[in-house]
């Protein structure tokens, strides 16, 4: 009896996975269980106080780069919140910026004109073969010896560059410019619907429309006849020189572009290579067939080259968003205040609360990354072949 | 089941010496070398020198221990760590004490299981600008562009500062020292503001120093010192000692050329403090409270010196960076230098 059990527990497959999977869950268990053991006790032993209360108390230094109101008086909980929201906006920047980038980088890699070919080629050679922290760094460097603010170089009447960053004018909202942005809204919606009749209308009838004029000119002009409508609610500040620095106006700081620009111009190599690929990887014949049956070399891209490609593309263009998305945390090299650098970096200093700080800024990647994920697999479920092909 | 033997041993052993908490002492006696938590370059106060060799105030405390310890100032491993990493490498037991230019504050001393030994600078927090902007004191900065090294009580400071008169202004976070020095050389900000000791080092490097001014406004206390990790008593003593050692010798005119004359000297103390005079008749002298040798004073004096040549030889006013010594002279010298009695 017991030498039968024995040896199902070795010769049974089934019941000899499920001992082995067991066994390493159940020492996986027992190890972190032990590191947060020894973690809590050394703690204790050295008198480190422990908990999520400094969450709760005033941050005590200043966010400037900041999309919401933040004062030394605000919580570092708040000091989270700013992170959180810079680290998503130079993210989502980054991933579009590096997106249209790749894609035209990746067509002109398969172009026939030798020049831009080899450019191109050069480009992504060096860029994906070098740091990204060192491009950042370098990007950052050229931006903080531009001209000085008092010698701010002024151009379009109204801008300026200077090492501080690049002001623009502000636009002011005023009343009524609500009923501008619901009628864009509208007309979008409307559009949406309007595209979808239309094609509906060509899948019967075989006749075809300029959808893309007519939906661009409704999404267009709609807003436009709303705002002159509504007596052109809308005024501009202007940034004036007072003082140390411009007052007034919006400006985009060099840290923000510098961070923008050396993720993106890095992420965008790798793009491209994907891109070039998944072209590539449409077969000769479908081009060829599509040319027979006598498409413009437009629509034999539109139609049948990218929506193929694309099946190629999508899965390892995630993993270069997701790896763009965790680069922004090298915000610390350049003082962009990312997550990492304000609340993972600062506000771990003031508390010394570093295992939570660290706690909290780890999960709060792993659901940013995980969000990226889910949307593009969604995305990606979407441009698969559907039905038995 | 040997195997199971061992590795259960390995396992335990692994997370024994995670928890397990030996003296530093030690420890360092152990190792044969003092891992010391110094600046990433301050100079003046922490700065490998042309030879490669660590230099500065900061780091003549930290060759103060190692000479109390190893009876040689030289036994000291430096291992640079910026303001945000400091506390943590020190409470993992990484290094055995920093000496870096930190502040006392409560928060630290208490609730981050630290222990401040002493303070071997009295400083405060001042304002650096260009002279070519024309500002004189610190009220008319509304609007600039400040950088500011993270991780630092200067952050607050600055904060509440500014807060407090109603001034407006950018905070241009960098990490580093030398970060900082590039952002304001190069016009990213107007103001660099940080312990009034560090902007004159910074200042000495500059191309131009004299084109730049440190404001007169002074609007924190920034008391500098060694720090240890808390617990460990006996340790902190040891450091305690070692920098009150340099401030007695320079209160009693000990330097490190006449320590040797010095072992004549009538004074009780000078005996006691350089090793000749015994404690009662156990027939050892001082540093057997300390666990040290009777010498380890005169250790630290021979080879180190006392407070003043380490002040005068590293940032005094014959050197670059040209600080007075000002609050830190000797309480009878004008200053609040005021080391407890060696008895």
């Amino acid at each position: 009896m017991q030498i039968n059990f024995i040896r199902k527990l070795i010769f049974d497959e089934k019941i000899r996975s499920i001992v082995i999977q067991t066994l390493v869950i159940g020492f996986f268990a027992l190890m972190v269980y032990s590191i947060s053991q020894t973690t809590a006790y050394n703690l204790e032993k050295r008198g480190i106080g422990t908990g999520f209360e400094f969450l709760g108390m005033s941050a005590g230094y200043d966010i400037s780069f900041s999309m919401i109101e933040f004062t030394s008086k605000d919580t570092h909980l708040r000091a989270y919140y700013v992170g959180v929201i810079n680290t998503l906006l130079v993210s989502v920047f980054g991933i579009i910026l590096a997106t249209i980038l790749g894609f035209l980088v990746g067509i002109i890699r398969l172009s026939s004109n030798w020049l831009f070919r080899n450019v191109a080629y050069v480009y992504v050679e060096f860029t994906r073969n070098v740091p990204v922290l060192l491009q950042i760094i370098l990007w950052y460097s050229i931006l903080i010896h531009l001209p000085k603010i008092k010698q701010a170089i002024q151009f379009f009447e109204y801008f300026y560059l200077s090492n501080r960053g690049l002001y623009s004018p502000a636009p002011i909202f005023k009343e009524g410019f609500s009923i501008v942005t619901w009628s864009f809204i509208l007309a979008v919606v409307f559009s949406f619907f309007l595209r979808r009749y239309l094609k509906n209308k060509q899948n019967e009838t075989g006749r075809q429309f300029p959808i893309f004029y007519i939906v661009s000119a409704i999404i267009i002009f709609t807003p436009v006849i709303f705002f002159y409508i509504m007596g052109m609610p809308l005024e501009f500040e202007h940034p004036v020189l007072k003082g140390f620095n411009f007052v007034g106006g919006m400006v985009i700081r060099p840290e923000f572009a510098g961070m923008l620009l050396g993720l993106s111009i890095y992420t965008a190599a790798f793009i491209s290579e994907t891109v070039r690929s998944g072209i590539i990887a449409v077969s000769k014949g479908q081009r060829e067939a599509s040319q027979a049956l006598g498409l413009k070399s437009s629509l034999v891209m539109r139609l049948i080259i990218i929506p193929q490609a694309l099946r190629v593309i999508i899965p390892p263009l995630t993993s270069q968003f997701l790896n763009l998305t965790k680069n922004s945390s090298l915000g610390i090299a350049i003082g962009y205040s990312d997550l990492v650098h304000g609340f993972g970096g600062i506000s771990l200093n003031q508390t010394g609360k570093a295992i939570e700080i660290m706690l909290i800024v780890m999960v709060t990647y792993l659901i940013m990354s995980l969000t990226i994920s889910l949307l593009m697999n969604f995305y990606n479920r979407k441009v698969q072949f559907k039905g038995n092909a | 089941m040997r195997h199971i033997k061992s590795l259960i041993i390995t396992l335990s052993l692994v997370l024994l010496t995670s928890t397990s908490f030996a003296s530093t002492l030690d420890d360092v006696k152990a190792r044969g070398v003092l891992k010391c938590g110094s600046n990433t370059g301050l100079a003046g106060f922490g700065l490998p020198n042309d030879a490669g060799v660590w230099e500065g105030i900061d780091v003549d405390v930290c060759r103060a221990v190692a000479a109390a310890v190893f009876g040689d100032a030289s036994k000291v491993e430096y291992v640079p760590l910026t303001t945000k990493v400091r506390f943590t490498a020190l409470q993992s037991g990484e290094i055995d004490m920093l000496s870096r230019n930190t502040t006392w504050t409560l928060q630290r001393d208490v609730e981050l299981g630290l222990e401040f030994v002493g303070v071997n600078y009295y400083d405060g927090q001042g304002f650096m600008v260009p002279a070519s902007i024309g500002v004189s004191s610190a009220t008319e900065l509304d609007g600039a562009s400040v950088c500011i090294q993270v991780g630092t009580t200067t952050e607050m400071n600055l904060a509440d500062y500014f807060s407090a008169n109603g001034i407006s202004y950018e905070a241009v976070p960098v990490e580093t020292n030398s970060e900082a020095d590039a952002a304001y050389i190069a016009g990213r900000c107007d103001v660099y503001t940080t312990d009034a000791s560090g902007l004159y080092a910074s200042r000495a490097g500059y191309p131009d120093p004299s084109a730049h001014i440190v404001l007169p406004e002074i609007i924190s206390k920034e008391p500098l010192g060694p720090v240890v990790r808390h617990g460990d008593s006996a340790w902190a003593d040891i450091a305690r000692w070692s920098l009150n050692a340099m401030i007695i010798a320079e209160e009693k005119g000990i330097t490190s050329s006449n320590v040797d004359e010095m072992k004549n000297s009538k004074d009780p103390e000078v005996l006691r403090l350089l090793g000749v005079s015994q404690v009662g008749d156990t027939g050892a002298g001082y540093g057997q409270w300390l666990g040290l040798s009777d010498d380890w004073a005169y250790q630290i004096i021979k080879q180190v010196g006392n407070y003043s040549e380490s002040f005068e030889k590293h940032i005094g006013v014959n050197t670059p960076i040209n600080i007075a010594r000002g609050l830190n002279a000797l309480y009878s010298d004008g200053g609040i230098l005021y080391a407890p009695p060696f008895r």
